[in-house]
């Protein structure tokens, strides 16, 4: 396949580090057997986490709800197989604390709930559908999991024409998407059916990165047939942000401190879609998904269907075992992952990726003075001046580091990737906003 | 030649009967005693106050509107002075200073992670709740020490924040910073003191750090007037007169410390030799 034929778009900003997908990228995505224990935080998207609706000793099979939405901006919890509720009590969890958790110990015999039924998208309305959705508790499995039925309920002044798969996969080492696409490509595609339908529109476009062409050819086949969109695109973190995704395809700049829908987008990724087709054709709620458990402090990388709740040991050990002492864990992409405390913690709903790296593997650099090269201003796909709101939060002048629009920061992390001093200046944004955020709140 | 000079003399008589008459005419009247006042603030501008400067809380003292002893780092004799520039009584308040309730270094208080990030107490107890398994130990990475105005503290080169009891002023700039509030303002008078911040049951503190309290209630029983065990920490009450000798003999892990023979050179809480070796948690 031609890739310069493609006309591949992208957005302004952002850079291409070193991606690491050559570990993962050819294997199948494998099966994970069933762990011993399986933890289910109860927080595991944005919004109120889940209110607790079993007990202790409670018999539960796979898909039973166990924890029911908390509000609007909240998502279900069900279990992720079938077994005994042993304990309902605070583990570690990803965030670095320990927050309340359902544990279940596994009967082995992993059936499905009875209750769950099936459905024919075609018989249903697109309010059953997104109550579908809402059931199941799909969540944005790109790692933000935002609750899906949210993003799926614009105001009535929004005016919604575009709908956006997100495939591109621009994190560094993370090959799950990639494997989804090549894979699941019926049941993506008939996912984006059943959003095309909830919202009303026509129009859909799948982004994919020109470094996954099998993806690409693929998909560009399957979806002719359902007028259904494949866009190329430059290889560039961070391009499956958002907006940077939306400015990518549609060329529209989604206003500071809006949603989407203000451009009349809507953005989901690849493997929600593949999630939203098994909720509404099988009726089974978001229990498992893809995890690319990868990098060099792991022997053998793999791609592997993970249950919701499965501790991360339990998937090293499926990878054939640690490379070497461990030196950092990560929960996610090496850009925006989450650094672990300890392989206790449970994969959850937004964990696409496991990357460990040994300590040769992380050079350390002190950081020198800003020699004022411009490059995290070239990088920033917001177009902030990363340097200057870093030292203005250094100097605690936060209200200088507002009047810098801190708070438009997506956290990619391109401003100390690319900064020759290696100053931390994406972790003096975030202190910024976080000190901003909270100033906000007291007053 | 004469034309110039007149010209140039004549601005200059205008401007300065203008000046003058303007001078008297818009005259802002500042009290002689606010003045005065400012003149025997320390002019740190600390803001131990409440108000954002010396010269603010002198307006403020002369105006009324704020007690005339709220200056913690000019001590009893600034407020004397002022109580005499106002012609009141001097109440100096007792003074107080600030102590570092923690004896947990990094060889003496076990580590959760290694934290790379940003150098401030602030952006690491965002992360996992800061980097050490204890939850009220210091973080050692100086968020107090960029907040002190009169330079009184040091970060130990093992990671702790101790307090120069000759250069601090009670001014709690450091409190206001300190994310785990670990820093605790004792009056000056004061010598004994419980240098555990860490609100863990016992059997979770001696997991992670070998000169934590283990609320081991000893203290207690030697002087139940003058200790107290809440949320599993001793507290001492700085009221009693009851002699702390034997309690501080029989604290287990020493986190009870009796300074009346004097505090070390620039108050360097140097920690006893270690109990015992603390195990890794997690």
């Amino acid at each position: 396949m031609n890739l310069k034929a493609m006309n591949l778009k992208t957005f302004k900003g952002g850079l291409h580090p070193p991606d690491g997908k050559e570990f993962s990228a050819s294997k199948a995505i494998e099966i994970c057997p069933l762990p011993e224990e399986i933890i289910i935080p109860l927080a595991q998207h944005i919004g109120a986490p889940a209110e607790i609706c079993v007990e202790v000793g409670a018999k539960v099979k796979k898909g039973t709800l166990i924890a029911s939405a908390r509000g609007f901006v909240s998502a279900p919890i069900h279990a992720s197989t079938s077994g005994e509720v042993i304990a309902i009590e605070p583990r570690l969890h990803p965030m670095g604390k320990a927050l309340p958790a359902i544990v279940i110990k596994p009967d082995g015999e992993d059936c499905w709930d009875e209750n769950l039924k099936a459905a024919n998208p075609d018989d249903l309305s697109g309010d059953e559908l997104k109550a579908c959705i809402l059931a199941a508790g799909i969540v944005g499995m790109g790692g933000a999991t935002f609750p899906t039925h949210v993003k799926l309920s614009p105001p009535a002044d929004k005016q919604i024409d575009t709908l956006i798969l997100n495939g591109v996969e621009c994190e560094p080492y993370l090959t799950a998407d990639h494997r989804m696409m090549l894979e699941a490509t019926e049941q993506i595609l008939d996912g984006i059916d059943i959003l095309r339908k909830v919202l009303g529109i026509e129009r859909a476009v799948i982004g994919i990165e020109a470094n996954k062409p099998d993806a690409i050819e693929k998909m560009t086949k399957e979806a002719a047939a359902r007028n259904i969109e494949v866009q190329a695109l430059e290889v560039k973190y961070p391009q499956g942000a958002e907006k940077q995704l939306i400015d990518a395809i549609t060329g529209r700049q989604v206003p500071s401190g809006t949603l989407p829908m203000e451009v009349g987008v809507v953005v989901q990724n690849v493997g929600t879609a593949a999630a939203i087709s098994d909720a509404v054709r099988l009726g089974r709620p978001l229990i498992e998904r893809v995890v690319t458990i990868t990098g060099p402090g792991i022997k053998v990388p793999k791609n592997l269907l993970v249950r919701i709740g499965t501790p991360l040991q339990f998937l090293v050990d499926q990878c054939e075992g640690l490379n070497g002492e461990p030196a950092k864990i990560i929960m996610g992409g090496p850009m925006m992952g989450q650094t672990q405390l300890s392989l206790e913690t449970p994969a959850i709903r937004g964990t696409s990726g496991l990357l460990i790296f040994r300590k040769e593997d992380l050079p350390r650099y002190e950081a020198g003075p800003c020699i004022r090269c411009g490059r995290c201003i070239g990088a920033c796909p917001i177009h902030l001046q990363p340097t200057a709101i870093a030292a203005y939060a250094r100097l605690d002048l936060f209200d200088e580091a507002e009047e810098y629009h801190a708070l438009d920061c997506i956290e990619c992390g391109c401003c100390t990737y690319t900064c020759p001093a290696t100053l931390p200046l994406v972790q003096s944004i975030r202190y910024a906003k976080a000190a901003i955020l909270a100033k906000k709140r007291t007053i | 030649m004469l034309a110039s000079v007149l010209t140039l003399g004549g601005i200059g008589l205008f401007a300065a009967v203008a000046l003058g008459i303007a001078a008297k005419k818009f005259a802002v009247e500042i009290d002689p005693r606010e003045l005065a006042i400012l003149e025997v603030l320390p002019g740190a501008n600390c803001g131990a106050c409440g108000l954002p400067g010396c010269g603010g809380y002198a307006k403020a003292i002369v105006d009324g509107t704020i007690a005339p002893n709220l200056c913690t780092p000019g001590g009893s004799e600034t407020i004397e002075k002022i109580a005499h520039i106002m012609g009141v009584e001097a109440i100096s308040a007792a003074p107080q200073i600030a102590v570092v309730c923690c004896q947990g270094d990094n060889t003496k208080a076990s580590l959760k992670y290694q934290y790379l990030g940003l150098e401030d107490c602030n952006a690491a107890q965002k992360v996992a709740d800061g980097p050490k398994n204890c939850p009220g130990g210091c973080v050692g990475l100086g968020s107090c020490v960029r907040a002190c105005p009169f330079d009184a503290i040091e970060i130990t080169t093992e990671g702790l924040a101790v307090i120069n009891r000759l250069k601090c002023t009670g001014c709690q700039k450091c409190i206001a910073t300190c994310p785990r509030s670990v820093i605790k303002m004792t009056p000056l008078s004061a010598t004994t003191h419980v240098l555990c911040n860490s609100t863990d049951k016992g059997a979770l503190v001696r997991k992670y750090c070998q000169v934590g309290c283990i609320a081991c209630q000893i203290c207690k029983k030697n002087a139940p007037e003058s200790y107290q065990i809440e949320n599993f920490l001793a507290r001492v009450d700085y009221d009693s007169a009851e002699s702390a000798e034997a309690v501080v003999e029989k604290c287990p892990t020493k986190c009870i410390r009796d300074f009346s023979a004097g505090y070390p050179e620039g108050s360097s809480f140097s920690a006893p030799s270690p109990v015992k070796k603390p195990e890794q948690v997690a």
